[in-house]
């Protein structure tokens, strides 16, 4: 198919989904013949055939309703005048789409809708973007004969949400939203109220949609053809002109969205149906929270100052360049060529980070550089590269869809990654059995319609004692898959870890007291995972940021393996991602031992290669690590940084630390789109592109490449991989690039996970998952088919070590973190944006039984300390958690850093163990200090 | 020992029967509560049963007063004779309600006394396959409504593997159901409910045959919210029924395994329409499901389901035990066996009148109901419900029967039969058709949320409009809007008595027109 066509047939509306059978049949349309799978609508097929027929309920991201009555038709041999949504075709049947009975009856239904319908189409905001109007125009009709009667002209506005609104006096009932709400995004919030001609949408028992169960994902906004929910934005600035597609910059999940825009101002963000990852979906950041790039706060002018107590000084590009290249200069004549480094942002797109780590090396000349994917997933590269050979997870988010058992381990997936969370949910709901692994109940537990069969609600830091213990059971009861074991992994590695794992020390009734699981508990789970079909595992932060974090992706990796439950759709290891890029920022060569694609800097062949490309002599041996550098800088070795967007003095745990570690140095380069904590001890602000001004590409938890493109012009006049560039260039080393296309045909080129990959590879494709080279020339959305990367998977023993972050007397309970949907991270985007109607502040939840010790109620201040320090917040009394422990957001700078201690951190990478303080709670009068 | 029959069923209760009842207990005379016979003129009939051969005579329209002087007399005024001898009753076929008004409806022995149970025990003998072959050779048709063939229905439900409920896992335990539709909304219409008051263990039995014909495990009831006796007599004899082993566990030590439960409705008209009935019985709003999927294919909770009203599963028991042929010689056409008919309305004897198809309305109406109750000419009757269609005086030979009602544009929907005299207005029967949709529409359906009310609006103004026409033309192209565009038959059927009110008695929507008459003659009377 030649690409004109293809585009064309993107935009359009199948109005029913796809039918998944294997067997076709053929139907005449008009008596044109065409072939679809068993199943398929006659809308669906028709529209195939060419020919739309009329419709307003239907929408090819629901299932068919039937209520509009729009899409009627007549079959050959049939009585009466089915709807086209809901009537399968089947073999042989020959279907009228067009007589003048059907005219007449679709005139009719039309007239009945306008008649209750306000006339101000020309003034109406969605004027030229509204199904019944694009119906009324199909179905021709002329005049609506009713005399005025009832109507819901004065239903009312419910403006409540601050990115939609909801004008009741449009709705034509038809569903769309309702069913978005709960077929897509799994929240059922939305129901229609009453019945007959009385029948409206209404949000949680006809609550406002802000005090309503809804989470803002927008999908009902999206679903809608009418004005009736529609984004304030359109409103404010009226229908968009023109559109560009790209990704959301906010979390691993990666999803499209077609930019839409009036001019140059943006005024939607509408997820694409194309999305690999998304299919349509979003989530309210994505989809509404993108205000944050215009913010005033913005800083779109480098500065420059001599010493951080001084004033910043607004300067033209060329002067700081200059500036600090001088700084950096100076530095490594005086003190060394180590005494530098840099700090890659898994915010940033692959060819940004990757030109970043190329400076250090190649301009630089050192190996220090350095990514914060290590404060959250850098056990998950450590992990799966022992065990499977790729650093990377196993499947596409599609694949969730085949699994029988889905395992959710120290994630939270509704709030962290809430589409794939809403994918999960749907998968669940059709019935696959869910086992949680964490201390909370967290909220995929209490959704609608979907329960757990297992939850493990375990002490914090005991995961590998869990893990290590389900597996115990799976040995001991014979429920190994031994012929893939035998087939696929290293069976030495396989029969030491059976040893090590049937001994009575990995029992669940040895590990039930040390991690508060019943044995009976994960005996059952055990069964669950082991003798499902396809069993797969979902894990995040909740893992990784342990002292054991390591030791828990391979312990999961080993139970994978031992039985079977990787290499074909609906199994594997899948690390829910943090930050956008992380993925992309880890593949591209962040860290200090590796260059893209994760070969390490002393072997030969890979540095010849980068020797040869860049034609430069590299360093063979490892440079220092984000720790080792703050080190460094304290004892003097290290005096310049150059930190590409991340805020290492507030998203690092020790920040009393890192504050020191920055004060030490001669020339801080803070590369960013706000000033923020770390900024305080730069000496160069160097303005920073958001995702909407970025031409690129990043990489999402599913290993997919997706575009980045711009969608305005950078406001600071250029391209942050030009701002890179040119430091280098002024360092003395020249990267020449006409655009960021090059940056990844380099990558391409010496990447061999990378090796296929082109902008118009991607332009083509949409997205690609890597491996995508010869093998794979279309990508690889599940890896380990055949055979392991590494070869035969190898089995790790995992000896369950307690973290010596324990409970003591002084501080008794423990302290566990988390995300929610509406805020990001630390909250420098979303904190700019209305989301700040959800979350005004972090809350401490705490049981019951703990509360009432120490005399604290629901939404008292109270003050929580730990070894670190102390910050106040709010308490609201739970369930969700067992006694003993203590959960929290960090979304507000304020309030985290002061108590999370990290005197512990991963044995194998030095990822920091967030997941686990130990802390005491107090009532506190005083008033927070917050915001 | 003579022994006393008093109905307990609601249409005798609402005249007293409970009092008659305590009055002769009081005497101390032995009382059995049984059913109505459906002679509803004559409630509360009671009976007394000849202590040597059983024979029952009977007393029409008892109050407890007329036993203060002492037992009643066979030389009362209202003493009737041999009940059964009653020409309203002698000239009926009852195979549905052979037992009904006769025993004790929750007295199991009794019930198999009365020939229950032989139908389940003939069926159990037989394989599932020809229990189904038995019912399709009888040419039994569903009494909801609709009139499908149920031996087809079943087959179809037999041929699917049972699943687990949509949303549970794989391993899930799995099933199949048996629906039993008693929402019985129609206005004039009580024999869903006569039946459960009068004869429950027949649709338990029922029930349970279509349970092994289909493979089922599973039976729900769901039971309009309006009758409460029923609730009560219906639970009453399912406690029973288990505990003789006619529910639960190997019923009647086959291998058949099937429970029952009660579902009380939730009290709105469309709830009655089967995917309605099935979201309700869910937990959800009643509204409308399109349809494929079938529910025999996809019906509770995901499973294949068997849907049937009371009378068509109430039919069955006694199918089997005197065979599909018996039941298929009588009737006509397509339409075999017996209909359970109920008169209603203005009519000097309402009541239930199981016959076999092909009885005309005429026979029916003046036969047995001997004509209007008001003793005013009849000017029309509507039959099969508020959505049917209504008969002229003129067209009332017409055999009952779905063929010949088709033919003329009616239908026999669940059998009622509603009289009315001159002094009713068409006009207004129109307008309220229309209202009626109003009410109760689920809302799912732009044709019947919109048009319902559109249609009262129309009706009103043509009535009012001194040019009727436009507004009729906008009020037949709403109909067929409504008629070919509706989801289900509740706004599809609703032009039709719309339709033949306004076809049959045009006059009726000329009020402007005979109001301008009579002004012109100077003689207003407003
Ligand atoms: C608006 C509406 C109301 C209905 N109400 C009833 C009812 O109260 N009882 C009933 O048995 N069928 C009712 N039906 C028919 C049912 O949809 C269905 O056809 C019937 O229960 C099937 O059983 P049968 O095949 O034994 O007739 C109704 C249908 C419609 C459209
Ligand atoms: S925005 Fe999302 S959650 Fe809220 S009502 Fe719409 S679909 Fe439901
Ligand atoms: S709000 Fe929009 S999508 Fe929802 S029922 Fe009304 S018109 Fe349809
Ligand atoms: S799920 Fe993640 S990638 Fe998708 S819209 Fe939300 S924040 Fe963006
Ligand atoms: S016809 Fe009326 S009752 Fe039937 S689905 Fe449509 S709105 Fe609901
Ligand atoms: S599109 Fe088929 S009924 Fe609405």
């Amino acid at each position: 198919m030649n690409k004109p066509i293809e585009i064309a047939i993107e935009d359009l509306d199948l109005g029913t989904p796809a039918a998944l059978s294997e067997s076709t049949v053929t139907v005449h349309i008009d008596g044109k013949a065409v072939d679809v799978p068993a199943g398929t609508s006659i809308m669906r097929a028709a529209s195939l055939a060419g020919t739309q027929i009329p419709k307003l309920c239907a929408t090819d991201s629901l299932d068919a309703h039937g209520s509009c009555r729009l899409c009627l038709v007549e079959v050959e041999g049939r009585k009466g005048t089915p709807a086209s949504c809901t009537t399968p075709c089947q073999e042989g049947m020959s279907v009228k789409t067009q007589t003048p009975r059907l005219d007449k009856l679709r005139k009719g239904v039309m007239e009945l809708y306008i008649s209750d319908h306000p006339l101000d189409c020309l003034t109406c905001s969605a004027n030229g973007d509204c199904e019944l109007q694009d119906m009324a125009g199909v179905v021709g009709l002329r005049s609506v004969r009713y005399e005025e009667g009832s109507n819901h002209l004065d239903a009312g506005k419910d403006n409540s949400n601050p990115y939609f609104s909801f004008d009741a006096s449009k709705c034509i009932v038809c569903s769309r939203c309702v069913r978005a709400c709960s077929e897509v995004q799994g929240t059922f919030a939305l129901t229609i109220a009453a019945r007959g001609f009385e029948s409206k949408v209404s949000p949680s028992e006809e609550n406002a949609f802000l005090d309503s169960e809804c989470v803002s994902c927008g999908a009902c906004v999206q679903a809608c053809p009418t004005a009736t929910l529609q984004e304030k934005q359109v409103i404010d600035l009226g229908v968009p002109t023109r559109k560009v597609k790209t990704t959301c910059a906010y979390c691993g999940v990666g999803c499209s969205f077609v930019a839409e825009l009036r001019g140059d101002e943006l005024v939607r963000m509408v997820p694409d149906k194309q999305g690999g990852a998304n299919a349509g979906h979003s989530c309210v950041k994505g989809r509404f929270a993108w205000g944050y790039a215009t913010h005033s706060d913005r800083i779109t002018r480098p500065m420059v100052r001599e010493t951080t107590d001084s004033e910043w000084r607004e300067v033209e590009w060329p002067e700081a360049i200059a500036f600090a290249a001088d700084r950096f200069k100076a530095i490594q004549q005086k003190h060394g060529i180590d005494a530098l480094g840099g700090i890659t942002s898994s915010r940033c797109t692959n060819e940004e980070v990757y030109v970043v780590q190329k400076m250090v090396r190649a301009s630089l000349q050192t190996n220090n550089v350095d990514t914060c994917a290590r404060v959250c997933h850098s056990p998950t590269g450590y992990g799966l590269k022992q065990t499977f050979g790729t650093s990377a997870g196993t499947q596409d988010f599609a694949s969730v869809q085949q699994a029988d058992v889905i395992m959710v381990i120290g994630a939270n997936p509704t709030d962290a990654h809430p589409v794939f969370g809403s994918r999960m949910k749907r998968r669940l709901r059709e019935g696959a059995k869910l086992i949680v692994i964490d201390p909370r109940s967290i909220d995929l537990v209490k959704s609608p319609h979907i329960k757990a069969t297992s939850h493990l609600q375990l002490q914090p830091g005991t995961n590998v004692a869990v893990v290590n213990a389900l597996a115990h059971v799976i040995a001991t009861e014979g429920w190994i898959d031994e012929a893939f074991v035998q087939e696929r992994c290293d069976v030495a590695s396989f029969n030491a870890w059976r040893r090590f794992i049937s001994l009575p020390e990995n029992s669940p009734e040895n590990l039930a007291e040390i991690s508060g699981v019943a044995a009976e508990t994960i005996r059952e789970a055990a069964a669950t995972y082991a003798k499902a079909g396809n069993s797969a595992i979902y894990y995040g932060l909740g893992v990784t940021e342990h002292s054991q974090g390591s030791t828990m992706v391979m312990a999961m990796a080993n139970l994978a393996m031992a039985t079977g439950n990787i290499g074909r759709d609906g199994v594997g290891i899948n690390p829910l991602r943090g930050q956008n890029n992380v993925q992309g920022a880890c593949d591209m060569g962040s860290f200090p031992h590796e260059f893209s694609g994760y070969r390490h800097v002393s072997d030969e062949t890979a540095r010849e290669q980068f020797t040869a490309l860049w034609g430069v002599d590299l360093r063979e041996e490892p440079g220092m690590r984000i720790p080792n550098m703050l080190d460094a800088a304290i004892s003097g070795n290290f005096r310049g940084m150059y930190i590409q967007g991340e805020d290492i003095a507030q998203s690092d745990p020790n920040s009393q630390h890192v504050a020191a570690a920055l004060s030490a140095m001669d020339c801080v380069v803070v590369q960013d789109l706000f000033l923020n904590e770390t900024s305080k001890f730069a000496h160069v602000f160097l303005p920073g592109t958001s995702f909407l001004e970025k031409d690129g590409t990043f990489t999402n938890a599913e290993r997919r490449i997706n575009r980045v493109r711009p969608v305005v012009p950078p406001a600071s006049g250029l391209a942050e991989w030009e701002v890179t560039c040119a430091l280098s260039e002024a360092m003395g080393y020249t990267m020449d690039y006409a655009n960021a296309s090059e940056i990844m045909d380099e990558i391409a080129a010496l990447t061999p996970t990378f090796a296929g990959v082109s902008f118009d590879l991607l332009d083509e494709r949409g997205s690609i998952q890597w491996p995508c080279n010869e093998q794979a020339p279309e990508g690889t959305p599940i890896m380990h088919a055949q055979r392991f990367v590494r070869g035969e998977g190898q089995f790790v023993t995992t000896p369950y070590v307690p973290t010596d972050e324990r409970s003591t007397r002084k501080f008794p309970l423990l302290l566990t973190t988390g995300r929610i949907l509406s805020q990001y991270n630390v909250g420098a985007q979303t904190r700019r944006t209305d989301n700040t109607v959800w979350h005004a502040e972090d809350i401490l939840e705490i049981h019951e039984a703990d509360a009432e010790l120490r005399g604290v109620a629901d939404g008292d201040w109270i003050e929580v300390a730990s070894r670190a320090g102390s910050t106040r917040m709010r308490a609201h009394i739970s369930d969700d958690i067992p006694a003993g422990v203590v959960y929290t957001t960090f979304h507000h700078p304020v309030s985290g850093t002061n108590v999370i201690t990290t005197d512990n951190s991963d044995w194998a990478t030095n990822c920091p163990e967030y997941k686990v303080t130990a802390v005491e709670i107090r009532p506190s009068s005083a008033i927070a200090v917050g915001m | 020992m003579t022994v006393w029959f008093v109905p307990r069923d609601a249409a005798a209760l609402s005249v007293g029967a409970d009092a008659v009842a305590a009055a002769l207990e009081a005497r101390g005379e032995h009382v059995v509560r049984t059913g109505s016979r459906g002679l509803l003129w004559l409630e509360p009939l009671v009976e007394r049963a000849d202590s040597r051969d059983g024979t029952r005579v009977g007393w029409s329209n008892v109050q407890a007063g007329d036993l203060s002087e002492g037992v009643l007399s066979e030389a009362a005024a209202n003493f009737l004779g041999i009940v059964e001898e009653l020409d309203y009753l002698a000239c009926q076929n009852r195979w549905i309600y052979e037992r009904v008004g006769i025993i004790d409806p929750v007295d199991p022995d009794d019930y198999v006394s009365h020939g229950g149970m032989a139908g389940l025990q003939r069926a159990l003998e037989m394989s599932p396959m020809s229990v189904v072959q038995a019912v399709t050779e009888s040419g039994l048709r569903g009494r909801g409504g609709a009139g499908f063939p149920t031996g087809i229905k079943w087959q179809t439900v037999a041929e699917q593997a049972p699943v687990p409920h949509k949303g549970d896992p794989v391993d899930a335990p799995r099933h199949k159901y048996i629906c039993v539709n008693a929402d019985e909304g129609d206005s004039g219409t009580f024999a869903d409910r006569m039946l459960m008051e009068g004869d429950p263990f027949c649709l338990l039995e029922g029930m349970a045959i279509a349970a092994h014909a289909v493979g089922a495990d599973r039976g729900m009831i769901y039971l309009r919210s309006e009758y409460p006796a029923a609730i009560a007599v219906m639970s009453d004899a399912i406690e029973k029924a288990r505990a003789r082993g006619w529910l639960g566990e190997s019923i009647l030590g086959s291998s058949c395994n099937f429970d029952v439960t009660i579902r009380v409705g939730a009290g709105s008209y469309v709830c009655g329409e089967e995917t309605a009935m099935l979201e309700s019985l869910e937990g959800r709003r009643g509204t409308v499901r399109a349809k494929p999927p079938l529910p025999a294919i996809e019906g509770l909770f995901g499973t294949p389901t068997v849907i049937n009203n009371v009378l068509t599963i109430a039919s069955v028991p006694s199918i089997l035990a005197r065979g599909p042929e018996a039941y298929a010689e009588l009737g006509q056409e397509r339409s075999r066996g017996t209909q359970v008919f109920q008169l209603a309305g203005n009519i000097a004897r309402g009541g239930i009148v199981e016959v076999a198809f092909g009885i005309s309305a005429h026979e029916l109406i003046f036969g047995l109901g001997q004509g209007t109750k008001s003793g005013k000419p009849l000017k029309a009757v509507q039959v099969g419900g508020p959505l049917g269609a209504y008969l002229t005086a003129d067209a009332l030979q017409v055999p009952m029967a779905y063929e010949s009602l088709a033919a003329e544009g009616a239908m026999l929907g669940h059998g009622g039969l509603v009289v009315f005299d001159d002094s009713v207005d068409m006009a207004e029967q129109a307008r309220f058709a229309m209202e009626f949709c109003v009410e109760e529409s689920c809302g799912k359906c732009t044709p019947c949320r919109i048009g319902a009310v559109r249609g009262v609006e129309v009706i009103d103004d043509l009535l009012a409009s001194d040019a009727p026409e436009n507004a009729e033309q906008l009020l037949r192209d709403l109909c067929d809007v409504m008629t070919q565009g509706s989801l289900c038959a509740m706004g599809g059927l609703t032009p039709q008595p719309v339709l033949s009110a306004l076809d049959q008695f045009p006059e009726d929507f000329k009020r402007v027109a005979v109001r301008v008459d009579v002004a012109a003659q100077g003689v207003v009377h407003e």
